[in-house]
């Protein structure tokens, strides 16, 4: 598939945005959709690459089996933490009503 | 009193000598700082009073006969997304203004321990995306050699910090030349170390998987010191290779002689002529010293830039997810908390890090990430493998740091492509996770500062640093 | 679906339900491991706290945070890939993306197509087989309260509030192929698979407090035909509950499909109270969780010997907890005794009673009936329950008497069974005295005999409470029985 062929829209960008909780108008969408559009352009380029049997690279110094003995460490201060907090109440962080989420 | 040194080597000498006090180099420090920090503008926060408290520390220890760390007194500025207990870190971004960690960076911790006093948090791209520092929430930071132009970015305040000597050394993170590119354009040394040496614990994450820490400098000798510092194990990054430290001040000056310089003869274009002209007196001077070049090729190269806008912002996109509102930084208050997520981000993050979040969104998102993402990851390995390959003729290679000198401010900043073409020679580096360090090297157009890329495979911090000391011995053309 | 010869299960006729419709269950078990400390962090992994004690930078996602994997976690994760016949394999962790205020990172850090344990099984002490796809690692979520309202339910509170004290816990998700034809085996997977986390030391596995979760994935289809379209079902919270979503839920698709309508792919919520599931989401409002690897954890590629040594540390399995005790007893590994004394893990108690020179079956059977407060390792000298055991196997107690001694020793964590005995005064009667007051009892009602001996059996009644009454309920019905049937010379 030849990426540049397939421009990202407008509606591409208002999806990733409602998907990545930005919550933008729509002269907004318009105006990264362009920049966008401009910045992916770009990307054809790795298309004339032949990437059959190279295996992804998702760590630059693969290390294995790095792990932890089951120890406790010391925790945080809560009453540090939760006056850092937007919004607290009963020793728990408050949010609005959950609605509109899975769960 | 004696005159305060100029490098955090001597400084530290001195220091520990008793020569100069601590606090004598720490107010010194923040002088300067009152003096240009407002035409400037390389902090965010400046620590003056916890820094001058602790330089008093440090001179009742050596009054009192006690022991004192590598770096006893040396001010040092942090690039504010590096986590300090209790001290703003913001990442120049509205969504953590006023955010206080409970918790310290790794590094932060082990130059505190080595007795470095820390003056400030400085200021860089929002959540160091960018390669101008003008992405920042709290203004842009300028390049102390020319206020009209960028300091280059993301870590253009620690550069500017060290340029304008604020501070000896400073610390900044790399992702894809953050640190090496406004090192080249502040005309001061800077160092990307291998990934996983350096721990990333305490950094804010933009990108996990390229992240690094590393030091600027004035000298060579000033950044492998610092470098020694930090580096080494840490249980706390995943990460975090599992050796000591290397020892490299010493290699700064063991010269290049009998080592194997490789030059790219299919370098992606774009440098400017003066820059390449550097390049080439760079080569002369390590031939000179007793260096063989070698050509290599890394055909790849170009595609560097791509995987990294794919891969960065795709990482980037989870990494920022958890500024939700909920725990710490902005809220800004609606009906319901999936609302809230949307106008607290949307308030929170300037125009660049959504771009790059939504461009991250998008290459994961389902049905485009063998197309993006997945795809970028293979062009990875291709770039490391090509690297591995060169490795396998040559010590280290040298290039541009940046194809070009320092720009002037607001030139770039409504063209992200142009921008991203700022990173074309450091981006490979990050995705391979070698080391790599900027070195000044001569002038270029305007007067303005030319920096030398030196590469070397990963764990080669030696051999950089033979390179690089051998640069910096020999000097540029002005 | 898959290529095991398991997923070819099918349903026997009775399994059927009516109309000749098949269900076709697949159970994602949810357990927290028995771990000290998080999955990824040493926040201590305890339930009951006060809120927010247990948290640290990487539980509550902190900026510049980081995991590290605890490696206990990963071992009683391979303990239960192995007690459940998985492959132990080279695995990642990926990064599941998707917002809600429990969750701290926005992302979980869990396990997608390189699952730790993988293609393993379950055998169910009724002989059915059951696939298991994978048992992977993920960390828990934090819990909300929902405040104000109605219901302190979600819908209509005015706001909720967050613990992250459970953010970060270890969970191992078991997910089983869809090879469960009724509601009995699927309650039946649910026990066994409790048992085994239990006995493995893996797990508490309670879901009643919630270390144990358990979401049904259920279809319908006629046998032969490819399968129907499957509903996700959550919060069942017993295997009781299990059971009746799950008969519910196979019901409600039968109802629509046989009047004509389509079956939704979407994940629907249990009430036991309601006893009925309703909508919770559909597949078209599904979040895309934007898998990838987490780049700030590294490849788990457990060696073989690290395997073994995790395999050799195993205890025995309940399947063969239950086949030691029928050799013991002679018992069914299927009977109620055998099942309830595994279930307690008391099987290694009747064990040492026999080894103590106890009678198998009786140890068996004090221990279901008296020890069920008792734990697995009861205080109880298994010796003293033993010389019990012996002496009513030798008719020197009565039943009755010997429930009254082993009442005694078990409420005073041991004692002399005879001694006990002998200060209750239940000092064994010979044989020819009780023989003697059976034909008193004979002569004082004649009548009540001859009603006996015309095969009229509840008259015997009449004849063993004289003679109870006699011995002051020392003689052993068993025996007066027998005296009784001799003499009528049946």
């Amino acid at each position: 598939m030849t990426q540049s062929a397939n421009p990202i829209t407008a509606s591409d960008v208002a999806k990733v945005a409602r998907l990545a909780r930005l919550d933008i108008d729509d002269a907004q969408v318009e105006h990264f959709t362009e920049q966008l559009v401009k910045v992916m352009g770009h990307f054809g380029d790795i298309d004339a690459l032949d990437l059959s049997n190279v295996e992804p690279m998702t760590q630059p110094y693969p290390l294995v089996n790095v792990m932890r003995d089951d120890v406790e460490m010391p925790t945080l201060d809560t009453d540090e933490v939760l006056a850092a907090a937007p919004a607290a109440e009963e020793r728990r962080f408050r949010v609005p009503p959950i609605i509109g989420l899975d769960g | 009193m004696a005159t305060i040194p100029s490098t955090a080597i001597d400084i530290a000498g001195a220091v520990a000598s008793g020569a100069v006090t601590a606090r004598a180099v720490v107010d010194e420090h923040l002088a300067r700082i009152d003096a240009r920090e407002t035409e400037i503008h390389a902090f965010n926060l400046v620590t003056a009073d916890s820094a001058r408290a602790q330089a008093d520390a440090i001179d009742a220890d050596i009054a009192a006969g006690r022991p004192v760390g590598p770096l006893a007194g040396v001010p040092i500025a942090l690039k504010d997304n590096l986590c300090t207990h209790g001290v703003e870190t913001t990442c120049s971004s509205r969504i953590l203004e006023g955010w206080k960690p409970p918790y310290d960076a790794t590094v932060v911790a082990r130059l505190r321990a080595a007795g470095a006093v820390s003056v400030g948090k400085t200021n860089l791209d929002e959540f160091a995306m960018g390669s101008s520092t003008e992405n920042s929430a709290f203004g842009p930071t300028k390049n102390p050699l020319d206020l009209s132009r960028v300091p280059g970015g993301s870590s253009g305040g620690s550069a500017a910090a060290v340029a304008a000597g604020f501070s000896p050394v400073s610390l900044g993170s790399d992702t894809g030349g953050s640190i090496r590119q406004p090192a080249a354009l502040c005309g001061v040394v800077g160092v990307k170390p291998t990934y996983g040496l350096v721990s990333r614990y305490g950094l804010v994450a933009y990108a996990s998987s390229l992240d690094q820490i590393g030091p600027f400098a004035t000298t060579v000798a000033d950044a492998a010191l610092i470098t020694e510092v930090i580096a080494g194990h840490d249980p706390m990054d995943s990460t975090s290779i599992p050796r000591p430290s290397p020892s490299l001040v010493s290699s700064v000056t063991q010269g290049v002689s009998g080592m194997k310089i490789g030059r790219v003869t299919d370098l992606p274009g774009g440098a400017e002529p003066e820059v390449l002209q550097r390049l080439n007196e760079a080569f002369d001077a390590l031939a000179a010293a007793g260096a063989t070049i070698v050509d290599i090729t890394l055909p790849s190269l170009s595609y560097a830039l791509t995987a990294y806008y794919l891969i960065a912002p795709a990482e980037a996109s989870s990494n920022l997810a958890r500024f939700d509102g909920v725990r710490y930084g902005l809220r800004v208050n609606a009906a319901d908390t999936n609302a809230m997520y949307g106008v607290t981000r949307a308030a929170g993050f300037g125009d660049e890090v959504k771009r790059r979040i939504m461009l991250g969104t998008y290459a994961l998102s389902a049905g485009y990430y063998d197309a993006y993402y997945g795809k970028a990851l293979k062009v990875r390995r291709i770039i490391a493998r090509d690297f591995d390959n060169a490795y396998g003729d040559v010590d280290a290679i040298i290039m541009p740091t940046s194809p070009f000198v320092a720009f002037t401010a607001g030139e770039k900043v409504d063209d992200p492509m142009a921008m991203y073409l700022c990173d074309i020679y450091t981006i490979p580096t990050n995705l391979a996770g070698h080391p790599a360090m900027s070195v000044p090297f001569g002038t270029g157009a305007h007067g303005l500062p030319v920096g030398i890329q030196v590469l070397a495979p990963a764990l080669g911090e030696e051999a950089m640093f033979r390179v690089g000391g051998a640069l910096e011995a020999a000097g540029g053309t002005q | 679906m898959s290529d095991s010869p398991l997923s070819s299960v099918v349903a026997t006729a009775d399994q059927l339900l009516p109309g000749g419709w098949e269900m076709v269950v697949g159970l994602e078990v949810h357990v927290e491991l028995a771990t000290r400390t998080k999955l990824f962090s040493g926040s201590p992994n305890r339930f009951g706290d006060e809120p927010n004690v247990n948290i640290d930078p990487v539980t509550l996602g902190l900026p510049g945070a980081l995991p590290v994997l605890n490696k206990e976690a990963v071992e009683l994760a391979m303990r239960i890939g192995l007690a459940l016949n998985c492959r132990i394999q080279k695995c990642i962790f990926h990064r599941k993306n998707y917002f809600y205020p429990d969750m701290p990172k926005a992302y979980q850090i869990s396990q997608y197509d390189l699952p730790l344990n993988a293609d393993g099984y379950l055998a169910l002490p009724s002989g059915t087989v059951v696939g298991v796809e994978r048992a992977h690692l993920e960390e828990d979520t934090g819990k909300s309260t929902h405040v104000g309202g109605a219901t302190g339910r979600i819908h209509g509170s005015d706001y909720s509030l967050i613990d992250f004290n459970r953010a970060g816990v270890p969970l191992v998700e078991i997910v089983s192929r869809p090879d469960i034809r009724t509601s009995e085996q699927a309650r039946e997977y649910v026990s066994e698979l409790r048992a085994i986390l239990e006995a493995i030391g893996a797990s508490d596995a309670k879901m009643e407090e919630g270390s144990m979760r358990c979401d049904a994935n259920v279809s319908v289809h006629k046998p032969g035909t490819p399968f129907g379209t499957r509903c996700e079902i959550k919060n069942v919270n017993s295997i009781r509950a299990l059971g009746r979503a799950i008969d519910y839920e196979a019901r409600r698709q039968i109802d629509i499909i046989e009047s004509g309508g389509v079956i939704r792919q979407e994940t629907r919520h249990w009430d036991d109270a309601e006893g009925r599931t309703h909508t919770l989401r559909t597949k078209e409002d599904a979040d895309d969780y934007r898998y990838f690897p987490e780049p700030d954890l590294v490849t788990v590629d457990p060696s073989q010997e690290w395997i073994e040594s995790v395999r050799a540390s195993l205890p025995p399995l309940p399947a063969a907890r239950r086949a030691m005790l029928q050799e013991l007893t002679g018992y069914d590994p299927q009977s109620e005794a055998v099942i309830v004394a595994v279930e307690r893990g008391q099987h290694e108690y009747v064990k040492a009673i026999v080894d103590a020179g106890g009678d198998p079956v009786k140890a068996l059977i004090y221990v279901t009936q008296a020890f069920a407060e008792a734990g697995a390792n009861p205080a109880v000298p298994a010796a003293d329950v033993a010389a019990l055991t012996l002496l009513e196997r030798d008719n020197k107690l009565s039943a009755t008497q010997a429930k009254t001694v082993l009442a005694e020793i078990v409420a005073n964590g041991g004692g002399d069974a005879a001694a006990i005995a002998s200060a209750k005064g239940f000092e064994a009667m010979d044989t020819s005295a009780v023989e003697a007051m059976v034909d008193e009892a004979i002569a004082a009602d004649p009548d009540a005999w001859a009603k006996y001996c015309a095969g009229e059996e509840k008259a015997a009644g009449a004849i063993v409470g004289r003679v109870m009454k006699a011995s002051k309920g020392k003689a052993d019905g068993k025996i007066v029985s027998a005296i009784m049937q001799s003499r009528r010379g049946s």
